[in-house]
């Protein structure tokens, strides 16, 4: 396989976390680019990608339940010196 | 760098001077991502609980030891690492070892194969055969609203908890790969295979929700 062969729209989904995480050789990169830049389809993959990172950023992070943080905050209060 | 260093000896500083507020709003913002973690060991999520009750009375024990070489999240979740993982043993339980250090031995393809034209079609080998659709024209309700948020949620749920650690530290919470990796010990290379795997799933799961009729 040449090194100027295209990318085929499979192996690009498979870069894409690599391509966003700015983790492939500059050749590489420039590749990916080539081809998001000629093919809607990619490119509306990579939007996607990118929506599903920003919905997954809306969520809550889990927590402890009220009782284990409120004894913790227990536990801090009688170990740590009072001033 | 500096502003972040700067913040954390502030942080040291309070907390060691008994400050309970910012006690209790590190546990708020930490505890999210050390049950996720901890979870990446332990069986259930009430034991990833416990674990991650008991690492904060090791963190309130030890702070009048703690030296400062290290961010106080990095030393906290290191502590937690270590009483999961002495927890997992306790359990019987086998360290998912190969998840985190190699998680690249089992293949897993980000879409489905059928969706691509053979490797051995004529024009277009690995093409797209049934192509994505553009969700940035779809209404915002669609994709902002309460059941694409469960949808989500229950995609994260059922991932692999190596998975799930990642993408819950890089996206929701915004850690940086680097944190990640020195969090969970893993490789930069099987951090990124992890997280995209993750969203890789999501995204999925997603597409499987807003297209259907």
């Amino acid at each position: 396989m040449s090194t100027v062969e295209a990318l085929s729209c499979q192996e690009i989904v498979e870069l894409v976390t690599d391509y966003l995480e700015g983790a492939l050789e500059a050749e590489e990169h420039a590749r990916v680019e080539q081809h998001l830049a000629g093919c809607t389809k990619c490119d509306a993959y990579l939007d996607q990608i990118r929506t599903t990172m920003r919905l997954v950023g809306r969520l809550d992070a889990a927590s402890l339940p009220a009782e284990t943080r409120h004894g913790l905050v227990e536990a801090f209060r009688s170990f740590t010196p009072r001033p | 760098m500096v502003e972040v260093a700067a913040d954390d000896a502030q942080l040291v500083a309070a907390v060691r001077a008994g400050d309970e507020a910012t006690f209790a709003r590190i546990v708020d913002e930490w505890s999210g991502s050390m049950l996720r973690v901890a979870q990446i060991y332990v069986s259930s999520r009430a034991v990833a609980e416990e674990v991650v009750q008991e690492t904060w009375l090791a963190v309130v024990r030890g702070l009048p030891q703690f030296e400062g070489r290290s961010m106080l999240r990095t030393w906290v979740f290191r502590i937690l690492t270590n009483t999961a993982k002495t927890r997992a043993q306790r359990e019987g339980r086998t360290i998912p070892f190969s998840a985190l250090r190699d998680p690249a031995r089992v293949p897993e393809p980000a879409v489905d194969p059928d969706r691509f034209l053979d490797a051995a079609h004529a024009r277009w080998p690995g093409h797209w055969a049934s192509p994505p659709t553009r969700w940035d024209t779809l209404p915002e309700e669609r994709l902002l609203g309460d059941e694409t948020r469960l949808v989500i949620e229950r995609a994260i749920d059922e991932l692999p908890p190596s998975q799930r650690a990642v993408i819950t530290l890089r996206d929701v919470e915004g850690w940086s790969a680097e944190e990640v990796r020195n969090a969970l010990e893993v490789s930069e290379s099987n951090q990124r295979v992890l997280l995209h795997r993750a969203r890789a799933k999501v995204r999925k799961a997603i597409e499987e929700y807003v297209e259907e009729p």
